[in-house]
């Protein structure tokens, strides 16, 4: 069975959903992505989907799911590159992805992604020297 | 009136994304705006996967249909599932049976301009969308 | 045999004449049409009635299809002229008192048949002239909705204020048709030109009803999920009111008074400053003095 593939680029996984998913592959990549956090520690993960044309609930319930596990996994989730009219439709459907950071496109993304990592650090190095 | 009719089974998940491709390539021959066109294959999805997950496979009917000057593209859902017992309540946003976001019929009645649900406990469920250019 | 349209053949020349005078101490309008125009068109008209009045005495026929044709030229050359669509329905009803003249005239005529001719001719005309009208008006229904569409967008114009921020100043009042429109051409201004940054301005928006408000929070909605930030500015008090008494939610968008806060809080967030030139030059100076 064909499967999302996952890039690792340092300590973030890079994502890029290209194809018309029908739902057992957006389960699979769900697995995957959860699999590969813990594996590699990741800290953030960036799902580019400017090449998607459309997004329904399932799918957008995918990627809900995705920012909420990696949440729990100390990872950050940026999605990007959501289409204007994907984006009207989702909102129109219901589904406002509360939980969910976005970007315009991948750069974006990963520049956002870089700052939340590192502003994480700098929380986690006042906690050390403040003991 | 019927302009042009087609049937598409749905029984497995890859209809889904078929009967997708078949809303999409029918509203861009109607020349449907990007946003429209996007509305309506997200509420073939949603509405595909209710009669595959609750109605346990049915088909879908998509036909061009003239209205006067206007042209639209009306989609029936059919499946002769266990149906609803309470459309009322399943028409509301956030109530589901399932395992979803309960966002499937709310949210489809959303997109599209016209929508009719007739379901019969036990006989199953009929869904017919309509949306306008 | 004397039919009316034997009789207007018979007097062609008498009968325009008599036309063309009764438009003439009518209802002419010399400033949008010239004597030899109009003269031209009470010609042609003529002979096409004339013509298919010979077959049929129904308008609506198959007889009469080129004469249709040719008011619908004209009803619709009128109306870019300037005429009302009334000047353009006695443009033909002003043909009827000559032609009766020339019934009238017309030696040994029965009166029994005088009656009939007049009222054939008078009905022929009467519908020819509701039909002009209704071309003359359907013309301008077309007109209304080629500007209601090219009004739809020049309403929405998407301005680039900085590099990564956009501003949408809307002006009038919003339905769903025209916010569908400002939706899109916003949210793909956002991806054409890279922004972060929308601000939607509603300094020219009379009323804020619960569906504007909707639809603004729809667009902000979605252009958040694009990854871009909206800000809402030109909120009038009387708006800021009416939002409270609809209670409608406006927690999560981000409102600036006027267009300027809103630009301002865009640059900041953008890591920009604005500050002045001459004091920067000023201490340059210093510092190279120095």
């Amino acid at each position: 069975m064909d499967r999302i593939p996952i890039l690792k680029m340092g300590d973030c996984l890079l994502v890029t959903i290209q194809v018309d998913m029908h739902d057992q592959l957006a389960v699979s990549l769900q697995e995957d992505l959860t699999d590969q956090i813990a594996k590699h520690a990741a800290r953030g993960v960036l799902i580019d989907i400017s090449s998607l044309e459309i997004v329904d609930s399932f799918i957008g319930r995918m990627l809900a799911n995705i920012a909420a596990m990696s949440r729990v996994l100390d990872a950050q989730t940026v999605l990007t590159g959501m289409q204007p009219a994907v984006a009207i439709t989702l909102v129109e459907l219901g589904m406002t992805l509360p939980g969910i950071r976005t970007a315009l496109n991948v750069e974006r993304g990963m520049e956002l992604l870089r700052g939340y990592i590192q502003k994480d650090d700098e929380l986690q190095e006042n906690d050390g020297s403040e003991e | 009136m019927v302009l042009k009719s087609d049937v598409h089974p749905i029984v497995g998940s890859d209809d889904v994304v078929r009967v997708r491709q078949v809303a999409r390539q029918w509203a861009a021959e109607l020349k449907f705006s990007l946003v429209d066109q996007t509305k309506l294959v997200t509420a073939t999805s949603e509405l595909a996967r209710n009669t595959l997950e609750h109605g346990k496979g049915g088909r879908m009917r998509v036909e061009l249909v003239e209205n006067g000057a206007r042209r639209g593209i009306r989609l029936t859902f059919e499946d002769e599932g266990p149906g609803i017992a309470n459309i009322e309540l399943a028409l509301r946003d956030g109530y589901t049976t399932g395992s979803g976001l309960g966002l499937g019929l709310s949210g489809s009645k959303r997109l599209m301009n016209e929508f009719d649900i007739k379901s019969e406990t036990g006989r199953g469920t009929t869904v017919t969308v309509t949306r306008w250019k | 045999m004397s039919s009316f349209h034997e009789v207007i053949r018979k007097n062609e020349s008498s009968i325009l004449a008599g036309w063309l005078a009764e438009m003439a101490s009518s209802n002419r309008r010399s400033d949008l049409m010239s004597d030899a125009e109009l003269r031209q068109q009470a010609t042609e008209l003529l002979r096409l009635v004339t013509n298919a009045a010979e077959t049929s005495t129904d308008p609506m026929s198959e007889a009469f299809s080129s004469t249709r044709d040719y008011l619908k030229d004209i009803a619709k050359s009128r109306m870019e002229q300037g005429f009302s669509p009334a000047e353009t329905a006695l443009f033909i009803l002003s043909l009827k008192q000559p032609v009766f003249n020339a019934l009238r005239d017309t030696a040994g005529i029965s009166p029994t048949k005088l009656v009939t001719e007049i009222l054939t001719a008078g009905t022929v005309l009467d519908r020819l002239a509701v039909e002009t009208v209704n071309n003359a008006v359907e013309f301008r229904d077309l007109v209304i909705s080629r500007q209601q569409e090219e009004m739809l967008e020049l309403s929405t114009p998407v301005v680039k204020l900085w590099e990564g921020v956009l501003a949408l100043p809307l002006i009038g009042t919003l339905d769903s048709a025209r916010t569908q429109v400002v939706m899109e051409s916003l949210l793909s201004a956002i991806v054409e030109t890279n922004s972060q940054i929308a601000i939607i301005d509603i300094t020219g928006v009379p009323t804020v009803d619960t569906l504007v408000a909707q639809h603004l929070i729809k667009t902000i909605t979605a252009a958040r999920l694009m990854g871009a930030d909206c800000y809402l500015s030109g909120i009038r008090p009387a708006i800021a009111q009416t939002i409270v008494h609809l209670g409608i939610d406006l927690v999560d968008v981000q409102t600036k008074a006027k267009l300027a806060d809103a630009f301002a809080l865009a640059l900041t967030r953008l890591g920009k400053t604005v500050v002045n030139a001459k004091q920067v030059a000023k201490s340059t100076n210093k510092r190279e003095e120095a």
